[in-house]
């Protein structure tokens, strides 16, 4: 399994293709501590009520990186990252930040290091955008301190860097799901946290907005945060990601950067799919192309688009090594 | 000072060395303005009565000028009875707002979800069993221990993966049905003048309310507003859903804890003064978010409007009608309207 050799070559590798000064930038930040990683799981067992979800679980977080991790539903991502964040605790091993078991820190302690934005938050009835973003920096509070010239700088970084800074005295219920999103992502950024967690911080934003929220952390990144993202969109996963986990049923099957370690074989393994894996147009990371069903000459006729005499592609793709069909040949790959 | 972000509402901020805060100017201005119509009420309320007083001179027996009779009258039956009446309200206010808060629903008030009537049936256990007066001491543990005993029920069988809102509710209702049962079975067993006295105390009333019930009470409800001092962040945290305040540094499950134990506690000390006054809990939160239209529920907005319903309360049930009425009958007429409105508009929220 070609995994398992992406797994030994250490924490910050980056994808070799990429064309962007990206992963450059991530290394720079990345590289006075790499190796040490401030996040790590060690032999850890985890789950809810009696049901185990993850058992012996080892996984290490690079310094300075941005890791994606990636699985089929309910294969155990959110639960590890719940784990990592210290919102459940693990029955056996331990999590280590920064050197200590974090269970030995106090609430505040953790959440002045490491920031979280769950799959799932409640916006108070009526509250405003600033009032919600201004709420991520209660670690940094005190009951006489709620509002240091610190925090108010936090909060007005965090809500120009989201670009949320004109919705400010409008209430959340009033806007839209990507605008709400971003009001969420600036309260975390409030935060002022060197690590980030993220629990599947696209779902239903349309892809404009889930882009724009995935350079978003990317710019993050660069600036020297350790992001952590569970996502489940594989192409943008080995698009963004330096670092990549993937998992199943509650284990790391692999992991390591995305362009050594996303393959055909690994998408079929973890989520059963064929595919083909392509490198992306724009930056040259590996995209996966599914197969579907050969639904013989119709289907090829639609994969093909106009019958350009691609009649091979589709069909043989599951077979040949990485055929890029003609219609993906486009200017974009030209750059 | 005025804030340099916008909070979409005039806020100050006030910093001095390491120390800062930071106030909604809207919340202040309504919180200053129940304060002072609160206040009026209660002179007010000092005024009216078999002996009818003028202002100055109800003043004028704080100052210690008025004739024997005018002074007791001001301050040994009308004073404990009137700042019972605040005081009680607030502590209602609070109660109802903690677990508005918690549940982030606006049916989960003590006398819904069963507190109240746990406390009363506590309560009418000692005036039965033992033949203690109500409003008297052991009646007071009775309605504490009372009250304890259908939260830890309710939050026990609505348990599961933590408390929800909804479930809360509903399992709420069940035991407060099974309670009031219980409390009927009760009256109905017990001999004829027990049951006379248990009924007084049962229709929730002021009028047994002197000084030496209302001191040891309002000195418990004050040490809990104190403790809420130190609580009222973290429930602020909580509203944005467990994982985030957990993730935000709130240490969640000792912060619920301690605010449920805070809001059984007031309403059962307030009930085992005054007997079960309905509704101010239910109503006061809703009315004060209205008002200051501060994100989510809050605490003193809701202490200041329940003080000022349960006065209001307090002056209609003595002096409306040619006799006077226990108040929980008032608060009970002025709720049941509220939360027939509330249920409407709810259920037009959701289709």
């Amino acid at each position: 399994m070609t995994s398992l050799d992406a797994m030994s070559t250490g924490a910050m590798s980056t994808g070799a293709t990429s064309i962007d000064a990206k992963s450059a930038g991530a290394m720079s930040t990345g590289a006075t501590s790499t190796g040490a990683a401030r996040l790590s799981a060690e032999g850890v067992t985890i789950g809810y009520d009696r049901r185990v979800i993850s058992r012996e679980l080892s996984v290490e977080i690079p310094a300075g990186s941005f890791t994606v991790i990636v699985g089929p539903n309910a294969c155990g991502k959110s639960t590890l990252l719940r784990a990592l964040s210290k919102l459940i605790a693990p029955s056996a091993g331990r999590v280590v930040l920064d050197g200590r078991s974090i269970a030995s820190y106090k609430a505040k302690e953790v959440a002045r290091v490491l920031g979280l934005l769950p799959q799932t938050s409640l916006a108070p009835d009526g509250i405003t955008v600033a009032d919600l973003v201004a709420r991520g920096r209660h670690p940094h509070q005190r009951f006489l301190q709620q509002w240091s010239p610190a925090d108010e700088q936090a909060v007005v970084a965090a809500m120009e860097a989201t670009g949320v800074t004109a919705l400010s005295g409008q209430q959340v219920d009033e806007l839209s799901g990507g605008q709400r999103q971003r009001v969420w992502v600036a309260m975390v950024l409030a935060q002022q946290t060197p690590l980030m967690l993220l629990d599947e911080p696209t779902t239903f934003l349309d892809i404009a907005h889930q882009i724009e929220l995935m350079e978003l952390f990317t710019d993050l990144n660069e600036q020297g945060t350790t992001v952590v993202a569970v996502l489940h969109d594989l192409n943008q996963a080995a698009r963004y990601g330096t670092h990549l986990i993937a998992m199943k049923d509650g284990a790391v099957v692999a992991q390591g950067a995305p362009a050594e370690i996303v393959t055909a074989e690994l998408v079929e393994e973890v989520f059963g799919l064929r595919c083909v894996v392509v490198p992306d147009p724009v930056t040259g990371t590996p995209s996966v192309a599914p197969i579907g069903r050969d639904r013989g000459e119709r289907s090829r006729r639609r994969t093909a688009g106009a019958g350009a005499g691609a009649g091979a592609g589709a069909g043989a793709g599951a077979l040949a090594p990485v055929t890029v069909p003609d219609a993906a040949d486009s200017p974009a790959r030209a750059r | 000072m005025s804030a340099a972000v916008d909070f979409g509402t005039r806020t100050v901020v006030l910093r001095r060395g390491p120390f800062s805060v930071r106030f909604r100017i809207r919340t202040l201005v309504m919180c200053a303005a129940l304060a002072v119509v609160t206040l009026a009420v209660a002179v007010l309320a000092l005024c009216l009565g078999d002996l009818p007083l003028t202002v100055p001179e109800v003043v004028s027996a704080f100052a210690g000028q008025q004739s024997g009779i005018v002074e007791t009258v001001v301050l040994e039956w009308r004073l404990p009875r009137v700042l019972a009446s605040v005081v009680f309200g607030a502590a209602l206010g609070v109660s109802g707002a903690i677990f508005q808060s918690l549940t982030r629903n606006p049916l989960a008030s003590p006398d819904i979800i069963g507190l109240s009537a746990g406390s009363y049936a506590g309560g009418l256990v000692v005036i039965i069993l033992a033949g203690a007066a109500g409003g008297s001491l052991p009646v007071a543990g009775g309605a504490i221990v009372g009250g304890l005993v259908a939260a830890a029920l309710v939050y026990l069988l609505a348990y599961r993966r933590g408390v929800q809102g909804f479930r809360l509710i509903v399992v709420g209702i069940g035991i407060s049905a099974m309670l009031e049962a219980l409390s009927i079975y009760l009256v109905l067993r017990a001999k004829l003048e027990v049951a006379m006295a248990a009924a007084i105390w049962g229709a929730g009333s002021l009028n047994s309310v002197g000084w030496s019930q209302f001191v040891p009470a309002f000195a418990v409800i004050a040490v809990t507003f104190v403790a809420l001092g130190a609580l009222s962040r973290p429930m602020r945290q909580l509203e944005l859903g467990d994982d985030a305040a957990r993730s935000l540094g709130s240490r969640v499950e000792p912060a619920r804890l301690g605010l449920v134990v805070c809001a059984v506690a007031l309403t059962a000390l307030v009930t085992a003064a005054a007997g079960p006054i309905a509704f101010v809990a239910l109503a006061a939160p809703q009315i004060a978010q209205r008002l200051t239209r501060t994100a989510g529920i809050a605490l003193v907005p809701s202490a200041f409007l329940g003080a000022l319903v349960l006065a209001v309360s307090d002056i209609l049930a003595q002096h409306a009608l040619p006799a006077p009425l226990p108040v929980g009958l008032v608060t009970v007429v002025i709720g049941g309207a509220y939360l027939t409105w509330l249920l409407i508009h709810e259920a037009r929220r959701r289709p």
